[in-house]
């Protein structure tokens, strides 16, 4: 068998993508705890401490990366449940389920840890800044999103409605963070960027990078993990299900 | 013989604006809340003419989002119990068209009302004249926009447990970029800068909702009806 007779489609099925995904979850599993520990090590005893903010600083470690991670799974979320609707696929609606609340853990994250890093830096647990309080409406945005979802019981309905709102979500995303940020703005200049050289360090660089891989592991291990649940949910009564139960 | 789009169109809005006047209260229920709920911040805040005027704009926008939301439930809640929504799912002119006609009646019947008031709220609220006269210019802009989005949400919720709060946590944080931007011409009126910007903003998102929204609003019936 060749490269070329690879039936792509073959895993969006649920009943093929479940043990495909039982056995992708302990790598990615893996391969977060391993750059989680090597990232950990690097922000806690290889980074040097910032000349201006201290040891705070090193919230940064989790914090970029939980805030990268809220808003790409956002669009992931509605790049599936678009999908969902479009091409009425159920694995793609359950897809788009089991990253919301990875998501929105992220989100939460995120403002968490900010408020941590803001306390000694700005002197404020909380600044009404762009960027904060755009990733505050995010975490609306999930909320809104899971209890729609959890709202309606005839799953299609459920799958299809909520799609329509992550739809609308993100074409709303960057008008709200482009609107809060004309609104008010404080929060410090991004300090990684595609255009410029990085304005850090290249250890702490180098930290960041693997945390934000380890972050990305862990959400495809925990979007998948769900995911799964999420299969033999609704494929309860499906014989392939049954199968799996007596065995 | 099928009516044509623009008659069918023109019935569903005489029709919406028949209902609403002939049972006012529904209508007066809205526009009662915006008086109320701006009225209870002086209450809250304290009557210094400087804190008011410098909340003015912010309570009265805060205001109208909110009866804008609270009034989404009568959008469709009545024609889909009733089984009107279904027939006018079923008729041959365009689903994007007629829900559009509803979101004006809608918009006419509470959004109009809240912007013609509005300037008399902000003389409680000692606004100066350039000021009143920007609040009610961005409302006449956003409050469309209001209607539209919330539109939206009032189809996703149709028939579902929980509805009213459930409409508003899906609607509310989708209203933000129109509270800044309405808020904040008033406010740059206030403080003499210029409220050009703010205003095409707002002109902007309206426009853009009305675009997209109909899309979004007749899916979502389709979703609810299936």
């Amino acid at each position: 068998m060749g490269f070329t007779n690879l039936n792509i489609w073959k895993y969006s099925s649920p009943q093929t993508f479940y043990p495909l995904a039982g056995r992708m979850v302990p790598w990615f599993m893996g391969v977060a705890v391993v750059l989680g520990l090597i990232g950990l090590y690097i922000a806690l005893f290889a980074a040097p401490t910032d000349f201006q903010q201290g040891d705070a600083y090193r919230i940064i470690f989790i914090h970029v990366p939980a805030a990268w991670m809220s808003m790409f799974t956002y669009l992931v979320m509605a790049f599936w449940a678009g999908i969902g609707l479009a091409f009425n696929t159920r694995l793609s609606s359950m897809m788009a389920h089991a990253l919301a609340p990875t998501g929105a853990l992220m989100t939460f994250i995120a403002l968490w840890t900010g408020a941590f890093w803001g306390r000694p830096t700005w002197g404020a647990w909380w600044v009404w800044d762009a960027r904060l309080t755009s990733e505050l409406i995010l975490l609306f945005l999930y909320m809104g999103y899971l209890s729609l979802v959890a709202a309606i019981d005839d799953p299609r309905r459920a799958d299809k409605a909520s799609a329509v709102l992550a739809l609308v979500g993100a074409i709303n995303v960057p008008i709200i963070y482009f609107s809060v940020k004309w609104w008010n703005t404080l929060h410090q200049g991004s300090s990684v960027s595609i255009t410029r050289a990085p304005s850090m360090a290249s250890i702490m660089l180098t930290g960041m990078l693997v945390m934000v891989f380890a972050f990305w592991a862990y959400s495809i291990a925990a979007a998948l993990m769900r995911v799964r649940c999420e299969i033999l949910e609704r494929e309860r009564d499906a014989a392939w299900t049954r199968e799996l139960k007596k065995s | 013989m099928a009516a044509t789009a623009g008659a069918a169109c023109r019935a569903v809005v005489a029709r919406d604006l028949l209902i609403a006047a002939r049972r006012r209260s529904d209508v007066l229920t809205t526009f009662f809340f915006f008086v109320i709920v701006v009225s209870l911040f002086p209450l809250g805040v304290g009557p210094e003419p400087g804190t008011l005027r410098e909340i003015a704009p912010g309570v009265v926008w805060v205001a109208a989002l909110l009866a804008a939301m609270l009034s989404l439930a009568r959008m469709f809640g009545a024609d889909y119990a009733d089984g009107t929504l279904e027939q006018l799912v079923l008729t041959p002119q365009p689903l994007t068209l007629l829900v559009l006609s509803k979101v004006l009646a809608h918009w006419l019947t509470t959004g109009l009302p809240l912007v013609l008031v509005a300037p008399v709220l902000g003389l409680q609220f000692d606004l100066p004249g350039d000021a009143l006269a920007t609040l009610l210019v961005s409302l006449l802009i956003g409050t469309p926009a209001l209607s539209l989005i919330g539109a939206v949400g009032a189809a996703l919720t149709l028939g579902v447990r929980g509805g009213g709060a459930l409409t508003s946590l899906l609607v509310l944080p989708l209203y933000v970029p129109v509270l800044v931007f309405g808020a904040g011409a008033v406010t740059a009126s206030a403080t003499g800068m210029g409220v050009a910007g703010h205003l095409s903003l707002l002109g902007a998102m309206s426009l853009t909702a009305l675009v997209l929204a109909p899309w979004a609003i007749s899916v979502a019936l389709r979703i609810a009806l299936e």
